[in-house]
């Protein structure tokens, strides 16, 4: 494996790490919406997400990327390798953060809605400086933990024909006839990536059990 | 529409080959997986030193480790180890070890959590290693767990999805091949999704029925 080879991993990193910050970006307040559709139990809407975040949990990245990839263009949507990707990783992780931002929603204390309530504030203004503000600290743990998931399924890109880090592993594998030392440099990406994603999620719950302690 | 359901029934028996393979390799490696996942937590929190920084590695390297760049190395790695592995195998074992890192961390989380009491009186009435472990801790732990060990089942449910790569004939590999042989990629993989959904809401039922359990027991 030469050092031309090592570059071209690090290309696919490229791409890798810009899909999934993608899929991140897009699926947090995609999440926090649905998240608060079902919170106020919008009807037939709240079902409908009930049902998009069971099954979106249930299904595997692999073949939700396979199915909006050859499906999609099937039905006269015309969809590449990239967008479906972005696709998948958003639709995947839009559900697993709904799931983390309700459970936020579902724990914050009632009276301070009340309160807020009592000031006459009206229901955005109470979103955005009181309940907002708090579920951001309380959801982070658990988004961040979603984070590192989102990154350990991105080797799925790699079935669609995305030139990721997976990809370009496999490539040179079969370019070298060994097909190992790739994959040790692939998983040398990862690993750094990944562990400062868990890191970070064990220090902020770490920092939140102290504050919350009793003094 | 209708029409490409009728195609993906027609090969139905391709379909539940792969939903039973997918269905036996989850339930293989989800119960190896468990049993050396109890065995891994035993030595990561071990009295002495050097058995829990090997167990704490190799938990740490599986856990910011893709499964299927994991899936990768087994597949392509152990025959240059001389052991000669069809794909199923291979799948099997990457599946297994894999996930005992997952399960060995679900149960040492889950122990940190329990009272110290029951451990306690069991040393007091002559439980020592192995035994106090499998008799006292390990059944509370278990059901302790249950809800955790249950999101990891689904997840071994999901990551078996991988290896549709190194081309284990599962659910997701059915659904590819009848979609390459008739072009009907939507009725396919919807299938598959729904046959996976149900696989999920199953696994789901029966760690409540679990949940349920340990309640009556409390």
């Amino acid at each position: 494996m030469s050092a031309a080879d090592v570059l071209a991993i690090f290309n696919g990193a490229v791409t890798t790490l810009l899909l999934s910050s993608l899929g991140i970006l897009l699926g947090l307040p995609l999440g926090l919406a649905m998240a608060l559709i079902r919170w106020s139990r919008v009807p037939l809407a709240s079902q409908l997400v009930a049902v998009y975040v069971s099954l979106l949990r249930a299904t595997p990245i692999v073949t939700l990327l396979l199915l909006l990839f050859f499906a999609l263009p099937n039905v006269g949507v015309p969809i590449g390798p990239i967008s479906a990707g972005i696709l998948a990783l958003t639709m995947n992780t839009s559900a697993f953060n709904c799931e983390v931002w309700r459970a936020s929603l579902m724990d914050f204390p009632k009276d301070q809605l009340e309160a807020a309530q009592s000031v006459g504030m009206r229901a955005s203004l109470r979103f955005r400086r009181i309940v907002f503000p708090q579920i951001v600290r309380s959801s982070l743990p658990g988004l961040i933990n979603e984070m590192s998931l989102l990154i350990k399924v991105t080797p799925a890109l790699a079935v669609v024909g995305v030139v990721d880090i997976t990809r370009a592993a496999v490539r040179i594998g079969a370019e070298t006839y060994e097909p190992l030392p790739p994959f040790f440099v692939a998983i040398a990406i990862y690993l750094p990536i990944v562990y400062a994603l868990v890191s970070l999620q064990r220090w902020l719950e770490r920092r939140r059990a102290r504050l919350e302690a009793p003094a | 529409m209708i029409h490409d359901f009728g195609v993906v029934w027609a090969e139905r028996s391709l379909m539940l080959n792969g939903l039973l393979n997918t269905l036996i390799l989850s339930v293989l490696s989800a119960f190896a997986a468990l049993v050396l996942g109890a065995l891994l937590a035993m030595l990561l929190t071990h009295k002495t030193k050097a058995p829990v920084v090997v167990a704490r590695g190799f938990v740490d390297l599986m856990r910011c480790t893709p499964f299927l760049l994991f899936a990768y190395i087994v597949y392509y790695g152990l025959p240059s180890l001389g052991i000669k592995f069809d794909n199923w195998s291979a799948g099997l074992v990457a599946l297994i070890i894999y996930n005992t890192a997952y399960m060995a961390e679900i149960l040492r989380g889950a122990a940190a959590a329990q009272p110290p009491e029951p451990a306690e009186a069991g040393i007091a009435f002559g439980f020592t290693g192995f035994g106090l472990y499998r008799r006292i801790v390990l059944p509370p732990l278990l059901l302790a767990a249950g809800p955790v060990v249950g999101n990891q089942v689904i997840q071994i449910v999901k990551d078996s999805a991988f290896l549709t790569i190194i081309a284990l004939p599962e659910l997701t590999h059915a659904a590819s091949s009848i979609q390459s042989r008739h072009y009907v990629p939507f009725a396919a993989f919807i299938s598959a999704v729904i046959l996976y959904w149900l696989l999920c809401l199953l696994v789901e039922t029966g760690v409540s029925a679990v949940g349920r359990m340990a309640d009556a027991r409390r």
